[in-house]
């Protein structure tokens, strides 16, 4: 009986505000929830897309359930741009990271003019839009005008394929892809080299800590934050690899660089099967999700292990 | 009586106003009028081209006479065709006018995306008296012409674009290489692959043979690849039991496939599969390449003065020909202009279309405006044309001889970029690794896997 005059008590004193205040929760959530909103519709656009045969080349569509996603979990071409999706992100990925911070521990020790100047110039690949750096590559590597080739030629090499075969197409893409974006692990990593504390390594260096020892044990655990932080920008990006690939080659030579992202393209916008090309971008789409949750849950715990929170 | 009276006096004036106005009005509905669309804005999508340049270029005197204003937006090829699908599968009637090719036309077409032409030409009151559509080489305006079902030939049905120019895919070779190493210009394809062989590294590292297309997609089976496949009397599909069943495992197909892998592997450029036309064109005009089979006018732009280091040193050469064929046949392509079936201005837009294939506007473009293959005879029989045209060692014989017999040798069907993307990585295949022990089995694989791809067409 007390519990029930203390909730109409609550309930009275709730009517008797004004309706202003009364909104103002739900207005102070309303524009997270739109955009929420906002930001979900193309997914759920896309999944109910991805179980018709929506096409450019029907005036209609019809509902076909799961159809489109049976036939590509069966077909060996969704298998093989997995592959090479995951590939190229691996390779990519893992040799910006090791480049991005070599250079950028490189350039914290030095810290000097040239230093400086190596800065400036480091970040220009960031400035080119993929496919711009893409097509200055792809003059590069050329046979005939290629300043690669001609470089190559003194040490007796002739006619690399790069592209051109499915032996080296990847190295290549990846190759272009390292120019392009290791700069951006290289300022992710120095702004983080930078932001460290000097008295551990004073302590050590009294101690007399050795190199490896100073890396191992104080620089790469309060780096670690930044480090994830560039790696879930990289990893996702290349994850969703398209501009690189397919300005290179188009996805060949045969299917050697046809990933997720140039499959669903080319099955949607060439080939205009709009339904049965979704569930390629669904499924990057929950891998990208999956792979970046795991980071920024390891990221946290890195950022709190180096702010001293857990041991 | 008085009343009487005036009610038929009234009535008489009225009929006769009346019947007046209905004259007028016939007789300012049967005169075409340039202004009669005034105040009207298009909007057209444009592929970049040079064709597309020597429009874009006239527009102010479009606008001028008609009044109608134009506004255009232009796009690189490599992107053109998904934002164009995008923009007409919306059913915005955005754009009113477009550029296409014929290949495109068998999608949108039975998509529904595109406006019939006929009506038009043929309505007196929205038709220029000076349009003159006979004037169209028969064989290029029926590569846009189809009766929408799949499995037949092109030039029957309705008319879906209006040409704004069209290739031909011939040999354009480099005559100060051939004198220098004593070759004489291929007719056979024998003396093709000789010449390519003989030619490999002609100029040291990374000089070659024959530059052809490599990449993974229809670009690469449309023009040299086609133009031999049906010289050499193959066929892509024919009709059987009501179905489309692919012809690529015929003996021919095998045979000339074969013959192609052979050359692309032992005078083909070493980065083959990475070129499309502009690579093939920029190592012909660097000398890095002594030979092209490719579209005629990629050849020509490279031999303007200034265009290239080997300008003025290209001449053409028609198709060579297989072993006891005489007949030369160039796949042809043509960027033409259609009409948005959603367009809110269909009337106005038709204006545009026929002025921009008008023959004045033709001569112009076929001649100061860089689009060498003109679609209209008036044009290519002109003085000024050949005075141009005719400049460039061998290529107003080998245009007149390859022409006459040009077509499209592809059978219509809507999964054409599908069938031709499997068809190009097939080759890449064939060429640059061992995914297969013959061309026989890869030809046979392919023309299974395509004529599963095509069994859902209603053919009849």
């Amino acid at each position: 009986m007390a519990k029930k005059n203390a909730t109409d008590k609550v309930s009275c004193n709730m009517n008797a505000l004004p309706l202003k205040t009364r909104m103002r929760p739900y207005l102070i959530v309303a524009p997270a929830l739109i955009i929420t909103i906002g930001i979900m519709i193309p997914f759920a656009m896309a999944i109910y897309f991805s179980l018709t045969n929506y096409s450019f080349r029907m005036p209609t569509y019809k509902f076909v359930w799961f159809e489109n996603w049976i036939k590509i979990l069966k077909s060996e071409d969704f298998w093989r741009a997995l592959w090479v999706t995951l590939r190229y992100a691996f390779w990519s990925t893992l040799v910006e990271m090791v480049l991005g911070m070599g250079v950028a521990m490189l350039l914290n020790k030095l810290n000097n003019a040239f230093s400086k100047i190596l800065r400036v110039v480091l970040i220009f690949p960031l400035m080119i839009a993929p496919i711009t750096a893409t097509i200055v590559w792809q003059l590069m590597l050329n046979s005939s005008v290629g300043i690669v080739e001609k470089f190559l030629n003194v040490f007796g090499v002739y006619n690399f394929p790069w592209a051109a075969s499915p032996d080296t197409a990847m190295l290549t893409v990846v190759m272009i892809d390292v120019w392009v974006n290791t700069a951006f692990v290289m300022l992710l990593v120095l702004a983080g080299l930078q932001s460290l504390p000097k008295s551990p390594f004073e302590s050590a260096k009294i101690d007399g800590g050795s190199a490896w020892f100073n890396f191992k044990n104080l620089t790469l655990p309060m780096l670690k934050p930044s480090l994830y932080i560039a790696l879930l920008f990289r990893l996702m990006a290349a994850l969703q690899e398209y501009a690189i690939i397919f300005g290179l080659t188009k996805g060949g030579p045969g299917d050697t660089l046809m990933n997720l992202s140039l499959t669903a393209h080319l099955t949607g916008f060439k080939f205009q099967k709009f339904g049965y090309a979704l569930p390629y971008i669904l499924v990057l789409w929950v891998i990208v999700n999956i792979t970046a949750k795991q980071i920024v849950k390891r990221q946290r715990a890195a950022q709190k292990q180096a702010s001293g929170l857990e041991s | 009586m008085k009343k009487r009276a005036l009610a038929i006096t009234m009535s008489a004036v009225m009929a006769a106003s009346m019947f007046a106005s209905v004259g007028v009005s016939a007789e300012e509905g049967s005169e075409f009028d340039w202004k009669a669309y005034e105040g009207t804005t298009l909007n057209v999508m444009f592929n970049e081209h040079t064709y597309a340049d020597a429009v874009i270029a006239k527009l102010p005197e479009f606008e001028e006479l008609t009044g109608i204003k134009v506004e255009y937006s232009t796009t690189p090829e490599a992107n053109y065709f998904d934002k164009l699908n995008t923009a007409l599968s919306s059913r915005s009637g955005q754009p009113d006018i477009f550029m296409t090719g014929a290949y495109q036309t068998w999608e949108y077409a039975p998509a529904g995306y595109m406006e019939p032409l006929d009506a038009y030409i043929e309505d007196a009151t929205k038709t220029s008296p000076d349009y003159n559509y006979d004037d169209f080489i028969p064989g290029i305006i029926n590569a846009l012409r189809w009766d929408l079902v799949p499995g037949h030939a092109v030039g029957e049905g309705e008319l879906w674009a209006l040409p704004m120019g069209w290739e031909i895919n011939t040999l354009t070779y480099n005559k100060k290489i051939f004198e220098e190493k004593g070759i004489t210009p291929p007719t056979t394809t024998q003396e093709l692959y000789d010449a390519a062989v003989a030619l490999k590294e002609f100029g040291g590292s990374g000089t070659y043979g024959l530059a052809v297309r490599g990449l993974r997609d229809w670009g690469t089976i449309h023009p040299a690849y086609m133009s031999l496949f049906a010289t050499w009397g193959a066929k892509d599909f024919e009709v059987e039991d009501g179905k489309l069943v692919c012809k690529l495992d015929s003996p021919e197909a095998i045979e000339m496939t074969d013959y192609w892998v052979k050359l692309i592997k032992d005078g083909g450029a070493p980065q083959w599969s990475t070129y499309g036309w502009e690579l093939c064109g920029a190592d012909l005009g660097a000398g890095k390449a002594a030979m092209m089979w490719d579209a005629d006018r990629g050849g020509y732009t490279q031999n303007v003065e200034g265009a290239s280091a080997e300008a003025g040193n290209l001449a053409f050469a028609g198709i060579p020909l297989p072993e006891g064929k005489t007949e030369q046949l160039s796949n042809l392509w043509t960027w033409a202009m259609g009409m948005n079936a959603d367009s809110k201005n269909k009337d106005a837009a038709w204006y545009f279309l026929q002025y921009f294939t008008s023959p004045d506007f033709m001569l112009y473009s076929g001649t100061e405006g860089a689009c060498t293959d003109t679609p209209r005879t008036s044009v290519m029989e002109s003085e000024e044309y050949k005075a141009i045209v005719g400049q460039a060692e061998g290529y107003l014989e080998s245009f007149e001889t390859v022409s006459a017999n040009a077509s499209i040798f592809f059978t219509p069907q809507p999964y054409f970029f599908e069938c031709t993307t499997m068809w190009a990585e097939t080759l890449q295949d064939l060429v640059i690794s061992d995914t297969y022990e013959s061309t026989e089995e890869a030809m046979q694989t392919l023309a299974a896997n395509l004529t599963e791809l095509v069994s859902d067409l209603e053919v009849e």
